[in-house]
């Protein structure tokens, strides 16, 4: 077709890379959802994502017969795994509403390649995040006493306690996400609507496109939505991190009772969510062939704010030290000795092996243009933010004030089980997602083409 | 039949032929007219004049009561229906609601934001004319669609046509209802 034969070096510099057309980026992007020929590489994760989750649904069960004692939680470590994984996991998410809202309003159009499948990841993070604390709970059944309703039992959620913060700060930021991420999926699914040759598929999408038509005033009314709905999900994230540290800094434990806990989390999050988004990308582009999509400069781009935020990580431990040292207090002075020195110091070492030295190869371009490279380093990231979360939490509990109250947690297999399980519930989510909805934003995308923008005749 | 049509429409291949036409169009007295698109265009938004919308004010007042909302919720429970008294501090004790008063502003707002943007648009639509165009699957793919609806008052199937054809599409073709 003659249009689709314009000369994209002509045009100004883009992401993408060259040669790409409006139909033939809809074309690949839709072609992994609407082709009936499934990869091998997708039944080979989505099959590692239903062990995993068989595994979770076995450790649930046995939780729901035998309570909470099956892990390792004892006093005084009444938080152990669970609120380690829940702090992990939602952290995780924070990346992709940093990709989707925070760039969105930064004009930072090559993240139009990778939003999506971003606040995918954000979605289902949130999700196996909110197992933790609901089967934490003890009677994880009642949940819903967590949430001010009338009741026969006359009484109500403490709105004093930052862990009832935690519950609306969680809620609505899944609520958020999952209505920016479907408002970014109605122009797409009308997409898929119009493309597919199956009478089911037509029907379904077309149910879930609403009607959607690509009408100039609904996009007006629709790019208003976008901007609005990033201007809010903004603060949200900042905020959400923000609340789950007060779970730590309005406690006296020492160890978390510090104000720089809110910036220091929030960078963490992101920290971990970019290496997240790193170890998706890499192998999806890889085995999809969306390389011409997902670029080396979207890799770079995304090592470069893990580097960055893995910095503020790095000088938040510093600070954290000298803090302690510089309070004169005995309780923070120890604290912070025993999770250098103490039981914990494999885990504390290996920790800032992963998250403050291993990083620092980021530096170097050879490094961050190797996608093999890039990958091992997010999952050293990944690692190193979950020993993180584990030794703030573990360490202080475990020794606090009083060394007759203390005591060493153990981790039981059903805690590994469980957390395990988390990751088989997000690999599956996932694996569902890239099967039946565009990993990709395709009508995001078509703006990134240099045939989009409209020549303005001179004088006109 | 030339009655019951419900406009005309015209395919573009490219995002510059369409935003000339809709600006031609819009100079020859056209007014019930829309564009369709496989993303957005702001030149079109401009072309079309299509820049107000009251999304905003929607989204405003869903914050505004969503922050009503927490904080009166917070202050009914911790002040009215189940006061504590713990070591004399005061039952109003409004730094404590900050947060809740935030997330349900956020919470209310993005819902507004939806919900909104859902009316305003008039979705979900199950059945538009539109549809009726064979190639207007292509709207959601590479082509670019202008249509002069018939209930504009200088719309008349000749001479539109005529005008439309002389914008230089790809294709005319009648829109059934």
């Amino acid at each position: 077709m003659p249009d689709e034969r314009q000369d994209p070096h002509s045009g100004p510099k883009t992401i993408i890379a060259p040669g790409y057309t409006f139909g033939t980026v809809t074309d690949q992007i839709a072609t992994v959802v609407l082709t009936k020929r499934t990869p091998p590489f997708w039944f080979a994760g989505f099959g590692v994502g239903i062990v995993l989750l068989l595994l979770f649904l076995l450790s649930v069960g046995l939780l729901f017969v035998k309570g909470v004692g099956i892990w390792g939680i004892r006093t005084p470590v009444m938080w152990g795994f669970a609120i380690t994984n829940f702090v992990w996991w939602i952290g995780i998410g924070h990346a992709g509403t940093l990709i989707s809202a925070i760039l969105l309003l930064l004009n930072q159009r090559w993240r139009n390649s990778i939003n999506r499948f971003a606040e995918a990841m954000t979605l289902f993070a949130v999700a196996c995040a909110g197992m933790f604390p609901l089967l934490h709970l003890g009677r994880p059944w009642l949940f819903y006493w967590l949430f001010p309703y009338p009741n026969t039992m006359g009484v109500q959620p403490n709105f004093r306690s930052p862990l009832v913060w935690d519950v609306f700060a969680v809620s609505t930021y899944a609520t958020v996400s999952a209505l920016f991420w479907f408002v970014g999926l109605l122009p797409d699914l009308a997409t898929l609507r119009d493309r597919t040759h199956s009478r089911f598929a037509r029907f379904a999408y077309g149910i879930l496109a609403m009607g959607w038509r690509g009408s100039a005033r609904h996009w007006s009314v629709y790019e208003t939505a976008s901007l609005l709905l990033a201007g809010l999900a903004t603060p949200l994230v900042l905020s959400v991190h923000t609340v789950v540290s007060f779970d730590f800094t309005i406690a006296i434990v020492p160890g978390w009772h510090s104000t720089f806990f809110p910036p220091y989390f929030v960078a963490g999050a992101i920290y971990s969510g970019f290496a997240m988004v790193l170890a998706l990308a890499i192998p999806l582009r890889a085995v999809y062939g969306l390389e011409g999509l997902i670029t080396k400069e979207h890799l770079e781009n995304s090592a470069k704010v893990m580097l960055a935020t893995g910095l503020i990580v790095a000088y938040a431990y510093m600070m954290e030290t000298f803090n302690a040292w510089y309070t004169t207090n005995v309780y923070e002075h120890s604290a912070i000795w025993h999770r250098m020195t103490g039981p914990y110091s494999v885990a504390y070492w290996s920790l800032i092996t992963c998250n403050i030295l291993a990083p620092q190869a980021l530096w170097f371009k050879r490094v961050r243009s190797k996608p093999a490279l890039l990958f091992l380093s997010s999952i050293v990231v990944l690692i190193g933010m979950w020993l993180e979360r584990y030794v703030i939490i573990v360490s202080s509990l475990a020794q606090d004030f009083v060394p007759s109250s203390w005591s060493i947690f153990q981790a039981t297999r059903w805690d590994w089980a469980t957390y395990l399980g988390t990751i088989g519930l997000f690999l599956f989510l996932f694996f569902l997602f890239i099967r039946l909805l565009p990993m990709i934003s395709i009508f995001e995308v078509r703006t990134l083409l240099p045939q989009a923008r409209v020549q303005e005749e001179v004088g006109d | 039949m030339t009655k019951q049509l419900y406009g005309l429409m015209a395919e573009f291949e490219t995002p510059t032929a369409l935003v000339a036409a809709a600006r031609a169009a819009r100079e020859k007295g056209y007014r019930k007219l829309d564009a369709y698109t496989p993303f957005p265009i702001e030149e079109l938004t401009d072309a079309l004049g299509l820049h107000h919308n009251k999304l905003p004010l929607i989204v405003l007042l869903g914050g505004v009561l969503g922050g009503i909302t927490g904080y009166l919720l917070q202050y009914y429970v911790t002040v009215i229906y189940f006061p504590i008294n713990i070591g004399g501090r005061p039952l109003h004790s409004w730094p404590a609601y900050i947060i809740i008063t935030f997330e349900l502003t956020i919470l209310f707002a993005a819902i507004s934001a939806v919900l909104g943007l859902l009316a305003l648009c008039g979705l979900p639509m199950p059945y538009h004319p539109t549809f009726n165009v064979p190639r207007f699957a292509l709207a959601s793919r590479n082509r670019f669609f202008l249509c002069i609806q018939a209930r504009d008052p200088l719309f008349d199937p000749a001479g539109t046509v005529k005008f439309l054809e002389s914008l230089e599409p790809r294709e005319v073709s009648e829109v059934a209802p």
